[in-house]
């Protein structure tokens, strides 16, 4: 067999497009890089990457989950928001994305204890099961994703592999103020690598505004695998986000994939990316609306039954979830007027009872202690459930 | 913050695998996957209990 060795291949009449091979044999056609390994579709393992669906709220000051799906935001030490942004420019904008996942201070502090993150927490079995041979450190994941933040300086990613015990890899990020940024890099394999074939926290994308010195410490090193010592996550940040009023830190477009190279950002439909995000958290509101919101005049997707006579348990009825949940949920109930606990015999609110709860469906009940019922009336509520991971 | 407290949970007098989260009101599970359920198992392990089902 005969080989044709060369670097890029052209049209004779134009230098645009072609097939680039790099020195590790890697190929782009016309500029588009193709895998270098895994899948070929769904090659993205991040769910909810352009943070375009907000189930709960688009805003809070909470920590939690609590705004964009999927990402978990803290804020500890200082107080701030987090928000699914409406992009409307820029260099995401121009690529497809409509949505960013903010991170705001509100109150800020010196606390050298407090530290800000939002992070992503994926099933063990979708990393076993991805392709990556975790355990050769010549194969690897690529992470990309578009980062901004207000205040320049030297930001973190943190990978964790929960499996293998506290083992993390740092990959440090500069920005300047104010100005979209895409960070792209590889995370190599290790021989101490472990990813069960299992629904538990396997994995976690973590990116990092800010951690306070009672949490760092400049032997930390970035580009390795390690296992946290002594509480050190990250080397000192020489910028304060968190001492900063009306910071902000801005993400989107996170893509982690098989392979060693980045490929365009797999950019999936919203009602698509909202199944995916259902098998973790669901409810019964529209999509758009916020859990608890008194829905009492318009009653949009109130789960309801009729007593048909006087009884003291009246039964809501079944939910069936959308799609089935990562693990068995936990339930919360609230009438339409938007009080948890209650379920509502027409407009009297009563407390509520969920039970028999699967990862496919939960049955809801009136409790007795109101009394039970009388005939005719309907019993309604609503509900959240939850099976995220941490 | 407000102090989490867990309350056992009963369906016309029988005990269902489930315990509420209070003040949320959360039902929550008897499955070890279930992030809620880790949380109540540790609450435990401190030496605290929940409140009797009604």
């Amino acid at each position: 067999m005969s080989t044709i060795k060369v670097n890029r291949i052209e049209n004779t009449s134009s230098a645009d497009g072609g097939i680039d091979i790099d020195a590790d044999g890697h190929v782009q056609f016309d500029g588009v890089q193709l895998p270098t390994a895994g899948a070929l579709s769904h090659r993205n393992l991040v769910i909810n990457g352009a943070m375009q669906v907000a189930q709960r709220n688009t805003s809070s000051s909470e920590n939690g989950y609590q705004a964009v799906d999927r990402w978990r935001a803290t804020f500890s030490g200082a107080s701030g928001t987090q928000s699914q942004l409406s992009l409307t420019s820029g260099d995401p904008y121009d690529e497809g994305f409509r949505r960013a996942n903010r991170l705001e201070i509100t109150s800020p502090s010196s606390d050298t204890s407090g530290y800000i993150q939002m992070r992503t927490h994926l099933e063990a079995q979708t990393i076993a099961q991805s392709g990556w041979k975790y355990t050769d450190s010549n194969q690897s994941l690529t992470c990309c994703f578009w980062v901004r933040s207000s205040l320049a300086g030297t930001y973190n990613v943190q990978y964790r592999a929960n499996d293998s015990g506290n083992f993390f890899f740092n990959r440090p990020f500069t920005l300047t103020a104010n100005t979209w940024t895409k960070v792209t890099h590889t995370i190599p394999g290790h021989s101490s690598l472990v990813f069960n074939n299992d629904t538990g926290d396997g994995f976690q994308i973590v990116i990092v505004p800010h951690y306070g010195t009672n949490h760092t410490d400049n032997s930390v090193s970035s580009n390795t695998w390690f296992t946290l010592a002594s509480g050190a996550y990250f080397s000192d940040y020489a910028q304060s986000f968190l001492n900063t009023d009306n910071a902000t830190f801005d993400v989107t477009g996170v893509q982690l994939e098989v392979g060693s190279k980045s490929t365009p950002f797999e950019h999936i439909s919203y009602g698509e990316e909202v199944r995916n995000c259902q098998r973790y958290y669901t409810h019964s509101y529209n999509t758009f609306e916020v859990v608890g919101t008194d829905t009492s005049t318009a009653n949009p997707g109130v789960l309801s039954s009729t007593a048909y006579g006087t009884i003291l348990y009246a039964s809501a009825g079944t939910a069936f979830f959308p799609v089935e949940m990562r693990g068995t949920p936990s339930v919360t109930i609230y009438s339409y007027e938007g009080t948890a606990g209650k379920i509502n015999a027409d407009a009297t609110e009563g407390t509520g009872l969920a039970f028999r709860i699967s990862t496919k469906s939960a049955f809801f009940s009136r409790n007795n202690d109101s009394g039970g019922v009388s005939a005719n009336v309907y019993i309604a509520c609503h509900y959240a459930a939850d099976a995220e991971l941490y | 913050m407000t102090e989490i407290t867990y309350k056992l949970v009963s369906f016309k007098g029988e005990a269902q695998p489930t315990v509420q989260e209070l003040p949320s009101t959360k039902f929550i599970p008897f499955d070890p996957a279930n992030s809620d359920y880790q949380k109540y198992l540790i609450w435990l392990e401190e030496g605290n209990e929940p409140q009797p089902a009604d």
